[in-house]
């Protein structure tokens, strides 16, 4: 029998299964030491043991039979489940905003995967007409995989495609452009493509979901919606990453790609525009600006596409009492930049001095960020801070580390003269450093007490 | 012509089904309608944790005391097996807003689906195991927790995370052995609070919390013997000590059918005793809905090609007198009169005691179209709305034959379409049989629609939890430390000759090892205590509070003071009700505020001589026991707790001679 038969199976379960002619989609019937079991032979994931057998038993739930309790089993019918989410056509309706999906995978669409056990993403528009026929009343639709990968493995490369596909749809002239994607690291392609592409004409909005849609309060079908409505309607064409507002289903909020931060690991309302106020609230049908001033939707196609980037660029989370040896393993492994994240106002101790100094022998450029998020790197007030712009690390604003990350990327992928480095990165393209902070713009509120406690509780969340 | 009268089609309609009423009813009856039931049994289990977080169990508060609120839509998803959930998609018709108000006591962020699950609690798993072993079910060799859908909102995640731990398990009953098909452990759902259009709300403190549910085989052949099944299943979750008890903590689905019906699951009863008449009327209601079928199909010959029609009224064509009409137009809702032709005598057939088939409909546009009630009238009211010149206006319009019954509906636009499918598509079914529901009991044993029946097709694996495997070894080690069987304690209440009338309640409340106990320890008679404890603290339950830290090792401490002060029985039902109040008590204490004081048996009789005199005097009451009555009645305040009173009265009965 072919192994596609025993999806997942391995060692003792598989060989029981060969050994009883029993096959994956078979109706079995398993005598035990414990009793009879019956059912439906589902596949195994495959990092789990060798020594159960799946079964869908006729109620629907599913159990697993220790193998070292089966005393024999057989085959008594088979059937392989279909499944599949029902596709009707998209319809296009004349006189709603053309626009284009791009797949990246991530929960926006996802189905079973049997081999890990987890979500795995597929859409088509037909699919997701199905799913979400209300995205018909929004927009007309037109989807594209670029690629299927978990957000997590998203990186330079998936950028660089991106950002290519994107000018092509421009130039071909559509209303707006949707990304699905993963959210792990939905804010760093957020960022990624606001350098990549920059005065864009139209509305570049990254979505993804924080519960899969194969679950009923999944947020997939909203968000899109919300995005949907941004990127057809809506009049802000830059790139922003459009997700819950507050954990209820009830308004999205636009975020811009530069200043954006997923802040929970599995709230639904994760994702928080921090040391600034989003750019707007957005609904299926209506969007209200927060902030004033953004760059308008345009009518002409033009859009400058810069696809560059650079990969021996590095991150460096300082701990109290870090040892130069760390550092010293990037200079040597070639790293050309490296993003420092400092405490406090943007500092790390002084065990690390002498590997800061050899960096800049090296000529490895040092950028300094904040592990308080919040707030801008101010390296004049204490010696600390003195002393390490004297060794050359370059102090970032308020830029995000993540954001600096990607940007020091972009950059030299462009260009490696320091200079110029350095004032491409100090130079925003999209405000990832800001020359105020507005008060409402640090948004932790459990200073607020009893007035936050009153708000949370009034105010559906 | 004769007019036709509505309630007299009720009553004719009832006697040709035949039905009988419970009391009434035998096996003959129920054979010939071929009743069948099976049941689900929820059983909370006794934990510190829920399931699948660390929020404690068992801390519940009030409908307007919560910390924050927050709204979910549910959207229907396919199953494993690629197919949509019919209660789901019902669900989804109904678009509800639902909102949940969260107490940061017993609710946390998994609770409203924001943070996946933490590791199954241990000891709800194994209370649940020991459970499964109780009912002789074969074990799973691996626990897969699997989701199964619920869009009506009480599960914010719109899946109830739940897994099987046995398959294929017995109960005996007097007569039978009842098969079980299943034991499975689930979190326990949230508590509606309203549910009023199209908004719904819902509380989250026993969301999360564990529950088993034991699952029979259809195998129950008459209303008494469920409620058989279902006290044996509850007295077995009882007797492991390892459940919660009180109010909601164990409730169970009662499956009923009759020959040619369908499974209809009648939803949370809350009392076994509830249960006889609950599937009595179902099995009937059944039982009317065929020979509404029946009915239907002698008259239309090609039921595919049944079609209601329907046409928008003007609230001005009408001299309104109706209340619920006249608010309708005051709201600004749409009036629609329905025909439904071949109708005639169907809608006011019955279905249950005081029901009628436009019951049904009614319920339905309550449910799926959210219109709240009262939603319609109709041709077959008892009391009725139309009148003759109502439908003289509204017959041509809809082109309405004699032998065409018709609704009149109303209710926001938007709803409308909704409704209008609501009443074809029930109509329709009507041709069919019965339509597979759940529905919701109410204490006079009628029940009401409740959903769409879901199937197999809303279960899900729960791709955030990996499988637990059960070692034998560790199924071993809790088959170890079972309890006796609640089939080898009814054979011990018998033996030890407590009446049975006390059998619920010592079942109920795992008394059998108390009652064991105290007669090993201190030698007191079984019936004794077993009678002490089905009636006497049974009424003083009902009447009284307990104290919160009352239990029943207070009884033992009770009957062991009696012991080692020497103290008559007959002080314990003195002292009963004291200690249940007020269980920290010192007994010693107790026996002060009852104003017990020690006595020897001649310190009590010795005034019983001069008693007599005195009765002589002031009462000329010549029947033979009024004296002794009366002397009794003097004394059996400083007798109870020195001396047995009958004792006392032989005594009495002596000297009086």
């Amino acid at each position: 029998m072919n192994a596609d038969f025993f999806q997942g199976y391995k060692g003792e379960a598989l060989k029981l299964l060969k050994k009883y002619n029993v096959r994956v989609w078979g109706q079995a019937e398993i005598d035990t030491t414990r009793g009879i079991f019956k059912g439906t032979i589902l596949p195994r994931s495959e990092n789990d043991d060798d020594l159960h057998i799946v079964v869908k038993v006729i109620t629907g739930y599913n159990i697993g039979v220790d193998v070292t309790t089966i005393n024999t089993m057989v085959e008594t019918g088979y059937k392989k489940a279909n499944y599949a989410i029902p596709e009707q056509e998209f319809p296009n309706t004349p006189g709603l905003p053309s626009v284009k999906l791009f797949g990246t995978g991530g929960t926006i669409a996802s189905r079973l995967d049997y081999r890990t056990g987890a979500v795995i993403p597929a859409f088509s528009p037909g699919e997701l007409y199905g799913a979400v026929p209300e995205l018909a009343d929004i927009c007309n639709l037109d989807t594209e995989k670029v690629f299927a990968v978990f957000s997590e493995n998203m990186g330079p490369d998936q950028y660089i495609a991106l950002a290519k596909a994107i000018g092509k749809e421009i130039e071909n002239g559509i209303d707006g452009i949707v990304i699905g994607h993963g959210t792990d690291t939905l804010h760093h392609t957020a960022a990624a493509l606001t350098f990549m592409v920059q005065n864009s004409p139209i509305p570049i909005v990254l979505v993804g979901s924080q519960r899969s849609s194969d679950r009923p309060s999944s947020d997939a079908a909203l968000n899109l919606m919300h995005a949907m409505n941004a990127a057809g309607n809506g009049d802000i064409a830059e790139v922003m990453v459009c997700m819950f507002g507050p954990t209820s289903d009830d308004y999205g909020l636009l975020h811009k790609g530069t200043r954006v931060r997923k802040m929970h690991s599995s709230y639904r309302s994760t994702f928080r525009t921090i040391g600034d106020t989003p750019l707007a609230m957005i609904t299926r049908n209506s969007q209200t600006p927060i902030k004033k001033d953004y760059k308008p939707r345009r009518k002409d196609k033009n859009v400058d596409i810069k696809p560059f980037f650079s990969k021996k660029i590095g991150m460096l989370y300082f701990w109290p009492g870090m040892q130069p040896d760390s550092l010293d393993s990037m200079i040597d492994n070639g790293y050309e930049g490296i993003i420092i994240v400092g405490t406090g106002l943007g500092h790390v101790n002084k065990d690390l001095y002498p590997a800061i100094k050899r960096a800049k022998e090296k000529g490895v450029l040092l950028f300094m960020t904040l592990q308080t998020l919040w707030g801008y790197v101010h390296m004049f007030v204490y010696d600390t801070g003195r002393d390490l712009m004297a060794m050359g690390i370059t102090p970032l604003g308020n830029m995000l580390p993540e954001v600096a990350w990607v940007k020091l990327g972009w950059v030299m992928g462009q260009t490696k003269d320091p200079v110029k480095v350095k004032e491409m990165m100090l130079t925003p393209v999209n405000d990832e450093i800001t020359e105020r902070e507005p008060y409402n713009g640090y948004i932790v509120l459990q200073g607020g007490v009893p007035e936050v406690e009153n708000f949370i509780k009034d105010v559906r969340k | 012509m004769n007019k036709f009268d509505p309630k007299q089609n009720y009553e004719k309609t009832k006697k040709a089904i035949g039905y009988v009423s419970r009391k009434e009813a035998t096996q003959k009856d129920y054979d010939r309608i071929g009743f069948m039931s099976g049941l689900e049994v929820h059983q909370q289990i006794l934990t510190k944790k829920k399931l699948f977080c660390h929020c404690p169990a068992g801390v519940f508060n009030k409908h307007d005391d919560y910390d924050a609120e927050l709204i979910r839509h549910m959207r229907p998803t396919l199953s494993e097996l690629g197919e949509y959930d019919g209660t789901a998609l019902m669900e989804f018709r109904t678009r509800k807003e639902i909102t949940y108000r969260i107490n940061n006591k017993n609710a946390c962020t998994y609770e409203i689906d924001d943070t996946p699950p933490f590791p199954m609690d241990r000891e709800a798993l194994e209370n649940a195991l020991e459970i499964s072993l109780l009912c002789k079910f074969n074990i799973v060799g691996e626990v897969h927790i699997t989701r199964k859908q619920y869009l009506d909102g009480s599960i914010p995640a719109g899946f109830q995370r739940t897994a099987i731990l046995g398959v294929e398990g017995e109960i005996p009953l007097k007569n039978k052995k009842v098969k079980l098909i299943q034991l499975s452990i689930e979190e326990d759902s949230a508590r509606e609070i309203s549910d009023i259009g199209h908004k719904r709300v819902y509380k989250t403190d026993r969301l999360g919390m564990p529950l088993i549910e034991t699952v029979t085989y259809p195998e129950m052949v008459n209303p008494d013997e469920v409620k058989e099944a279902c006290d044996y299943i509850r007295f077995l979750n009882r007797s492991t000590d390892k459940v919660r008890t009180g109010q909601g903590a164990g409730r169970q689905d009662v499956n009923v059918s009759c020959k040619g019906g369908t499974r209809i699951e009648i939803k949370g009863v809350a009392h076994t005793k509830w249960i006889p008449e609950l599937t009595h009327v179902e099995s009937y209601r059944q039982w009317a809905l065929l020979a509404i079928k029946k009915e239907l199909n002698k008259r239309v010959s090609n039921p595919k090609n049944w079609k209601m029609n329907y046409e928008y009224l003007d609230f001005d064509m009408f001299n309104i007198t109706y209340e619920p009409i006249k608010d309708a137009k005051d709201n600004g809702f749409k009036l629609i009169a329905i025909n439904l032709p071949e109708f005639k005598g169907i809608m006011s057939h019955f279905t249950q005691p005081t029901k009628i088939f436009a019951n049904e409909i009614a319920d339905r546009l309550k449910v799926i179209a959210c219109l709240e009630k009262p939603n319609m009238v109709h041709t077959e009211d008892f009391e009725p709305i139309i009148t003759d010149i109502d439908l003289e206006i509204i017959a041509p319009m809809l082109g309405a034959g004699d032998n065409d019954a018709q609704i009149i509906i109303w209710g926001p636009e938007e709803d409308m379409q909704t409704a209008l499918e609501v009443i074809e598509e029930r109509c329709q079914m009507a041709f069919e049989g019965v339509p597979e529901e759940t529905r919701k009991s109410f204490h006079d044993g009628s029940t009401i629609f409740e959903r769409v029946l879901p199937g197999a097709d809303r279960m899900y694996p729960d791709t955030d939890s990996a499988p637990i495997p059960l070692a034998n070894e560790y199924i071993d080690k809790l088959a170890k430390r079972m309890p006796v069987e609640v089939v080898d304690r009814f054979a011990q209440l018998r033996k030890w000759k407590i009446p049975e009338d006390t059998f619920t309640y010592i079942l109920k409340n795992n008394l059998v090892p108390l009652i064991e106990k105290i007669v090993k320890d201190l030698k007191i008679n079984a019936k004794f205590i077993g009678t002490f404890l089905g009636h006497k603290l049974k009424y003083v339950e009902g009447h009284y509070t307990a104290g919160a830290e009352f239990n029943y090792n207070v009884i033992y401490d009770l009957f062991k003071f009696i012991k080692d002060e020497k103290l008559n029985l007959n002080i314990a039902e003195e002292i009963l009700p004291m200690i249940y109040q007020h269980p920290r008590m010192q007994l010693t204490s107790v026996l002060e505020d009852v104003k017990f004081k020690k006595r020897t048996k001649d310190e009590l009789i010795a005034p019983v001589g001069f008693l007599l005199e005195k009765f002589k005097v002031i009462n000329k009451n010549k029947h033979e026991d009024a004296i002794i009555n009366w002397v009794m009645g003097e004394l059996r305040k400083q007798a109870i707790g020195n001396i047995d009173l009958k004792e006392l009265r032989k005594t009495i009965s002596k000297l009086k001679n």
